[in-house]
């Protein structure tokens, strides 16, 4: 049974309107502020959470004039926008790898470590110059160690990576993307992101993001993107929108105690209690499209929603927490879901990917990625990049593409070799799959020598390989809604959408994680006790022969002795 | 402030001018020296480096170690922005951790030092001997953010405390790398004579730590080590839920020390060289005094590990700036004809096959090819002479 659904989310919600007359005493507000969570059980019995907080700002940063007066927008982040003439930002940090076969697909992907992708301005002159000093501000903006990347791990992508927001001119020279897999996420990154909320921590749905919790999770990720999006329909002035995200998977037996039970309580260990007073709009959305049968929901809601996400129509239950009676008499909202039943299968993710490497030895390897289209009859554009150390020597000539055991020929293949010690392999491919097939792609590779400064304290754990990325437009089941400024909830609009059959989807692969020869690292010290031993005797003995004479000493002779010789010298006879 | 209230009132109720020039002049230099006794202890502000140079999991209590001492400055009120924290490893989030996200004291699990708002300035692979000596000595790249500078002037007093794995004269960083006392010694004298620091407070807990103060020869610094030379410092007490030795002695007993004192105590510095005498610490603790100027006794604790703000006292009328005008806004004109703008087409098939290659700049070639070349020809034309120089051009 369907209420009022979006229409009554729309009357709520705070964006401008496109016919507003601007009055003239009142200044109309030029920033707001949106939160949501999403809860979706899975199938696994595992639940997921994702966190979107939106702040839209009308403002230029571009502009000769400095911007000097901040409400909701972070201050760090626009002064950051505006010195280094960023034009759009996305930065996040995961840890654990996302599960698609097991969870399906996740509202904002993202790899294992820290990424960070970033698209400069026009105007930028030195984009790698920019891009150096832009990756030490996030560092101690995020208290992360992004100042790891430069040029070793940086790549210009030539294809991948449009930008996510508004924007005609799409030259590639103006992108970078690095990736840094062993980056751990640990609270001291989550507080920094905190700090950037309008409301911190202290009100709205920001109070549930407990690190104790959080962390304790099979997978958690935190991001921020900043870019440019359309005001309303007409699309002439744009706005500035900064999203922060977390998305969480909590897992049945670690936090749940392996009951299939799960409250808000039990994920975060608080309660909502209001809404951030600074919110135009705070809301909850359950996922509840294999109700009744599934689980049930306490306290019930009659709110419900229906928003196509990832080519599927799913319907929520929608609690806004900026309504008192939300709350109810006892001001706190602790929502329950309780399974009734085991059944239902998931529906299979269409785009699955896996890699892995294959090989002996510490000399030569072999990189397999495997991209699964499970769509029984269509077949779809698939667009990889693969960035590769410098140290992991790529046969190019050693690269095959096929699908079920025959060859395919990609469509468009753009490959920059890597330079030791100054670059990376850059690797990008536009694959069709075929339906219901497994795509594989193979490359050999050779494992370098590396000095032996250039080995990290740790050597024997590894040397991690960024996650390759899948970008693709994978045809969704129900018609995808292209009208970018309707009202939607911020989860099912955060990719552009053009067209109505298929929705854009990004997946990344595992990173891997290889072992170089490494040397034994006493060996200089013994090399110089060996030498310095070595110099020491031969020298010593040579020039010991060389200018040492021996001369004979005759022992002190007794008295008798000298006494007879003194008599003998006076006689003039040779002494004894 | 009081006094300049009093000062007001009565120059307004008093209409002797006279008067009440002689009663401002006798408030004004009562306040001064009130203003005065306020600046006794010469610093106006604190600074704390706190580092742990171990990596790998079994060595937990390192990070514990570190995590206190930020735990307890932190609270007696250094902000973080004053302060510099380098952990080399990731234990609370490590996936050995059976509670991620915390890092335990003691095994009853009742503080967990490493709270909810916590900020590493350098973690990781980011803690080595010259990252903290150009923390120390303030010489980094430019692009080098705010919160991992050390932007002391010489009116700072400096907490510095490391703790690790050491020797007789070095300190062990992350397994791969020492600092010996003498370039300690030489990185404070740096400080000083650029005038960083007005006071320095040095901590060491490692095995034979007094080693690494013999060498101090700068002014105005205090030390104070876990053990002598030639003894071992222990840790405390493992845990067997988390399988690995929690803390330190000597910087557990300072914890249970430092968690008295709170931002307005009087306890000084002769306490502090009481913590763990060697029937709780099998170590000897050990400090060292000769370089400092004032007596240890005078000395509060809460001058290094507290933060005091200072208030400045002007008897001067300062000039505001003018108001800030507000910007002109632009009004929106709905009849100006303004570009569309549109999102990017994320996956533009047709457009990524047709995409022309960059075409690379033809450059001459380079010298060794010229130079092979040049050989090759030469040696051609000496073997078979001049004279088939024709069947060529």
């Amino acid at each position: 049974i369907l209420s009022a659904t979006v229409d009554a989310a729309a009357d709520t919600q705070g964006t401008s309107a496109p016919e507003t007359v601007v009055p003239s005493s009142v200044p109309q507000p030029k920033d707001d502020f949106q939160e949501e969570l999403v809860i979706r059980p899975l199938h696994s019995g595992d639940i997921y959470a994702s966190f979107q907080f939106r702040t839209l700002w009308d403002t230029d940063f571009m502009r000769e004039n400095k911007v000097s007066h901040y409400r909701l927008f972070p201050k760090s982040l626009g002064q950051v926008i505006s010195k280094f003439s960023v034009r759009e930002l996305h930065i996040s940090f995961t840890q654990g790898y996302w599960r698609t076969m097991q969870w399906g697909q996740p509202f904002i992907p993202s790899p294992p470590g820290a990424e960070l992708w970033v698209w400069f301005q026009d105007s930028v002159t030195d984009v790698d110059a920019t891009w150096k000093e832009l990756t030490n501000v996030l560092s101690g903006i995020f208290c992360a160690s992004l100042n790891f990347i430069d040029s070793t791990n940086t790549v210009q992508p030539s294809a991948s990576f449009k930008p996510l927001g508004i924007g005609n001119v799409t030259d590639h020279s103006f992108l970078r993307y690095a990736t840094l897999p062993r980056e751990i996420v640990c609270t001291e990154n989550l507080t920094p992101w905190k700090k950037l909320l309008p409301c911190g921590s202290k009100a709205g749905l920001a109070v549930l993001l407990k690190s104790e919790k959080l962390f304790h999770s099979s997978f958690h990720s935190q991001a921020v993107h900043i870019r440019s999006v359309c005001q309303d329909w007409q699309c002439k002035t744009t706005s500035w929108e900064l999203r922060q995200t977390v998305n969480s998977v909590f897992d049945l037996h670690n936090s749940g105690q392996a009951k299939r039970e799960w409250s808000l309580f039990k994920m975060f260990s608080r309660t909502l209690t209001e809404a951030c007073p600074l919110a135009s709009s705070s809301k909850l959305y359950i996922d509840i499209t294999d109700n009744p049968q599934q689980f049930e929901l306490s306290p019930a809601t009659s709110l419900l929603s229906q928003a196509v996400v990832l080519g599927d129509r799913r319907t929520f239950s929608v609690y806004d927490l900026t309504q008192e009676t939300t709350f109810g008499s006892v001001r706190s909202l602790n929502l329950l879901i309780r399974w009734k039943s085991n059944e239902g299968e998931m529906l299979r993710p269409l785009l699955h990917a896996e890699r892995y490497v294959a090989g002996y030895g510490l000399q030569t390897g072999e990189i397999h990625t495997l991209m699964y289209n499970n769509h029984p009859y269509r077949s779809f554009p698939v667009l990889l990049l693969d960035s590769v150390p410098w140290y992991l020597r790529l046969y190019i000539h050693t690269l095959s593409v096929t699908s079920k055991g025959k060859d395919n020929k990609p469509s468009y293949i753009h490959y920059e070799p890597s330079k030791d010690r100054v670059k990376p392999h850059l690797l990008e491919m536009l694959i069709q799959l075929p339906p219901n097939s497994v795509t594989e792609v193979t490359v050999q590779f050779e494992r370098a020598l590396l000095k032996w400064t250039e080995y990290p304290p740790d050597p024997n754990h590894g040397f991690y390989v960024g996650s390759s990325v899948i970008s693709s437009l994978v045809p969704s089941t129900v018609a995808m809604d292209t009208n970018s400024t309707r009202e939607r909830p911020l989860f099912s609009s955060f990719f552009p959408c053009k067209e109505e059959s298929s929705y854009f989807v990004r997946i990344y692969t595992e990173p891997l994680l290889v072992n170089l020869p490494t040397p034994d690292f006493s060996m200089p010290y013994n090399v110089i006790c060996l030498t310095c031993t070595v110099v020491a005797v031969g020298y010593g003995s040579l020039y010991n022969l060389l200018t040492r004479s021996f001369q004979i000493e005759e022992p002190n002779p007794g008295l008798a002795k000298r006494i007879a010789n003194v008599i003998r010298k006076m006689r003039g006879v040779p002494p004894l | 402030m009081l006094a300049l209230l009093m000062l007001n009132i009565l120059a307004y109720m008093t209409p002797n001018p006279d008067k009440t020039q002689i009663i401002i002049h006798l408030l004004s230099v009562i306040s001064q020296n009130s203003a005065g006794q306020f600046f006794s202890s010469g610093h106006t502000n604190n600074w704390a480096v706190l580092v742990c140079t171990s990596r790998f999991w079994f060595n937990y209590r390192h990070v514990a170690n570190t995590l206190s001492v930020y735990r307890s400055v932190k609270r007696l009120g250094i902000p973080d922005s004053h302060i510099v924290l380098m952990l080399a490893d990731d234990m609370a989030c490590n996936h050995r951790n059976p509670k991620p996200a915390t890092v335990f004291s003691h095994k009853n699990m009742e503080l967990n030092v490493y709270g909810d708002d916590v900020e590493v300035d350098y973690r990781g692979y980011e803690v080595t001997v010259e990252n903290f000596l150009r923390v120390l000595t303030g010489r980094l790249p430019p692009s080098t953010p705010r919160s991992k500078r050390l932007l002391s002037d010489d009116r700072s007093n400096i907490l510095i405390y490391l703790t690790g794995h050491g020797g007789n004269g070095f300190l062990k960083f992350q397994d791969s790398e020492e600092i010996s006392n003498v370039e300690l010694a030489d990185a404070f004298e740096q400080m000083w004579q650029k005038r960083r620091y007005n006071e320095l407070l040095f901590i060491i807990d490692t095995c034979q730590g007094a080693s690494m103060y013999e060498r101090f020869y700068s002014p105005n610094i205090m030390a104070l080590a876990s053990s002598q030379v030639g003894e071992d410092s222990l840790s405390h007490q493992p845990d067997l839920a988390i399988g690995v030795h929690l803390m330190d002695r000597y910087t557990f007993y300072m914890l249970e020390f430092l968690e008295d004192i709170h931002p307005a105590s009087k306890t000084n510095m002769n306490d502090l060289f009481k913590v763990c005498p060697k029937s709780q610490c099998v170590s000897t603790p050990g400090h060292r005094t000769d370089l400092f100027l004032r007596d240890p006794g005078s000395v509060l604790i809460t001058d290094f590990f507290g933060s005091v703000r200072k208030v400045e006292l002007t008897m001067d009328a300062i000039n505001l700036t003018d108001p800030i005008k507000q910007m002109e806004e632009n009004p929106v004109n709905g009849e100006e004809q303004k570009e569309v703008y549109s999102y990017a087409d994320q996956l533009p098939v047709s457009e990524i096959i047709h995409q022309k290659p960059k075409q690379k700049d033809w450059h001459p070639p380079d010298g060794f090819i010229l130079g092979l070349w040049t050989l090759i020809l030469l040696v051609f034309f000496k073997t078979y002479g001049i004279k088939h120089l024709k069947h060529i051009f």
